[in-house]
């Protein structure tokens, strides 16, 4: 979620005037430490020795299998189909919900007086979670009940079932997960078109640059810092937080259509009961995760310039 | 705005308020639903004047929902997963960035290499922690072949089994959340901003590291911790896979989990206004906090190292 300047301080990452103690310091780490290696390192050192391991169901046996779970795992058309799947919903979520969210903050940004009004009546759908806004879509959306479902057949002729039509879910949990993330990206863009220099604005205008072409020139450069990392939480956020949304949803379904990655995972592990296979699936999620965090770090510490 | 353009202001406001409304609009629905009797809820499309079952569809969905239980949980987790994981990384801060000793940067990286690791990518390993969190000594101990040892000295067979299970308790539903890297971040970041002065005077004047944390680092972050708070209380109220996958008993469900039972299945009645009641219900208390202490979250959000 943050993280953004972690490294900022690279050359200040301690104070030069210190306390002295021997027991101390160790003392205070000690909370985290322990419950980071419990919770972390352990768990990722057992989901490691799983992965490259075959156990029964009751764990019981196993057999060392190097990386045949991996193997499987990417010979696996339900598996290639769910990485496929998972790349086009969270693109998805991301386009929907970056380019309302950005949409709404320039606009917000213009109306100088109701900013904070306007800020008040955005910010609340970022406290809802995930799985309820999952229900308050599958409300509008129900193939018998739903007022978004109705219009959706009435104007465009769709026979609109999601819980048939694979395509219908997809987009269903779309819906659900974009429009919950549509503030938090609000709150960033908000947050970053208010660092621009009104200086340069006004500038430009002064030279007779139109209020769009002014957007395109200078808001979105600058804003590019902030558009990079919004995208990349967005993209974190439906990888793993959309769970809820899945759960309530679809369940998957139908014909495992909305199966993304994370939900295989919980599938495969606690349903299927396929230890191995989980386990390897964990690994690749945390292997992912991992690179698009050093990417991160990496590229929007160097590349991009901050504004203001 | 810059210059003068009219079409474009009046524009914008009607833009905004679309947005608003569009932002807003499965809410507003649910709510005009939740008023709802079910002969109303149930017609395409719904009528759209709010009815007077309010109270009765809120009532039903505490029952259905066992909601007074499930909010109690949720309450609970989220609040102990908020003060768990605020005192762990204040006092974790302050030992990176106050002392300077042997293994700090170890500690440091080690710490920061889990900053963006979810619960969910893990889940089955740490499942199994909670399961039983004796799990690594018992390994240890079939490792080292204690049991032939204990056997040896007692002079008859003896098994010895490790076992301490946190599942379907306030304390696996908290733990294991509260393993993370992004608040210690965020005290460090906020730590090295502040005036090296401030230390030095202290220590002139004989105040001890924990002195000096008390009374100088702790009024210091009110700001950064109340947003904390807001963000922490959220992530906590709103955990979806955890809690599912380690309560099996229903008094330990929490509220958002339980509301799963309340959406109705194919080919019951739909009952979609106590869903929708529950659902309204549920989602209210992370709502306030972050209305209530709307200006604190969007700093700390949005503006982690200031």
């Amino acid at each position: 979620m943050w993280g953004k300047r972690c490294f900022v301080n690279n050359e200040t990452m301690i104070k030069r005037s210190l306390f002295s103690s021997r027991t101390l310091p160790y003392l205070l780490i000690l909370p985290q430490i322990v419950v980071t290696l419990a919770f972390f390192y352990w768990p990722a050192a057992q989901g490691l020795m799983q992965s490259v391991m075959r156990s029964d169901p009751f764990g019981q046996h196993s057999t060392f299998i190097w990386f045949s779970n991996f193997t499987a795992l990417f010979t696996d058309p339900l598996y290639l189909k769910s990485i496929g799947i998972t790349l086009f919903f969270s693109m998805s979520v991301a386009t929907v919900s970056i380019s309302l969210g950005l949409f709404i903050a320039t606009m917000a940004n213009r109306a100088l007086k109701a900013k904070a009004v306007v800020r008040t009546m955005l910010i609340w759908p970022y406290a809802v979670a995930p799985a309820i806004s999952g229900i308050l879509w599958l409300f509008l959306l129900h193939p018998s009940y739903g007022v978004i479902a109705l219009g959706i057949k009435r104007w465009f002729g769709v026979d609109w079932n999601p819980v048939l039509r694979g395509s219908d879910a997809m987009f269903m949990i779309i819906m659900a997960s974009a429009w919950k993330q549509i503030s938090y990206n609000f709150v960033f863009f908000i947050a970053g078109l208010q660092a621009i220099p009104k200086s340069l604005i006004e500038a430009a205008a002064i030279d007779g640059a139109s209020p769009f072409r002014r957007f395109w020139t200078i808001t979105v450069p600058l804003l590019s810092p902030t558009l990079f990392f919004v995208t990349v939480m967005n993209i974190i956020y439906s990888f793993f937080e959309t769970f809820g949304v899945v759960h309530m949803m679809t369940q998957g379904g139908p014909g495992g259509a909305t199966n993304i990655l994370v939900y295989k995972v919980y599938q495969d592990g606690f349903i299927g009961l396929n230890m191995g296979g989980s386990a390897a699936q964990s690994i690749v999620l945390m292997t992912l995760i991992v690179a698009v965090t050093l990417f991160q770090f990496k590229y929007v510490e160097k590349k991009v310039q901050y504004a203001g | 705005m810059v210059e003068k353009t009219p079409i474009l202001d009046t524009l914008t406001y009607i833009f905004l308020i679309t947005g608003i409304i569009i932002v807003g609009f499965p809410v507003i629905y649910a709510i005009i639903a939740a008023t709802l009797p079910i002969e109303d809820v149930s017609r395409v499309p719904m009528p759209l004047i709010p009815g007077d079952q309010f109270w009765v569809n809120i009532k039903r969905a505490w029952v259905e929902g066992n909601l007074g239980t499930n909010l109690l949980n949720s309450f609970i987790m989220a609040s102990g997963i908020t003060i768990g994981k605020i005192s762990v990384s204040l006092l974790g801060a302050f030992s990176i960035v106050y002392f300077d000793y042997r293994f700090r940067t170890l500690v440091f990286v080690s710490v920061f290499c889990t900053l963006m690791l979810p619960v969910e990518v893990r889940i089955l390993p740490t499942y199994e922690m909670a399961a039983n969190l004796m799990g690594p000594f018992q390994k240890l101990w079939t490792v080292l072949n204690l049991d032939g040892v204990v056997t040896w000295i007692a002079g008859h067979d003896i098994v010895v089994t490790l076992e301490w299970s946190i599942l379907d308790s306030y304390t696996g539903l908290i733990l294991p959340l509260v393993a993370s890297a992004t608040c210690t971040f965020l005290f460090r970041q906020f730590f090295l901003t502040i005036p090296e002065e401030l230390c030095e005077a202290a220590k002139m004047d004989g105040a001890s590291a924990m002195t000096f944390f008390k009374k100088i680092l702790l009024p210091l972050s009110k700001t950064n911790i109340a947003a904390l708070v807001v963000i922490e209380f959220v992530y906590g109220w709103n955990q979806y896979l955890w809690p599912l996958l380690i309560t099996t008993n229903p008094k330990m469900m929490t509220a958002v989990i339980g509301l799963q039972h309340l959406i109705p299945a194919a080919d019951d009645l739909p009952y979609w206004n106590v869903a929708l009641a529950g659902s309204l219900l549920v989602m209210l208390p992370p709502i306030l906090v972050v209305l209530f202490m709307q200006r604190w979250f969007v700093k700390g959000l949005v503006d982690p190292d200031k």
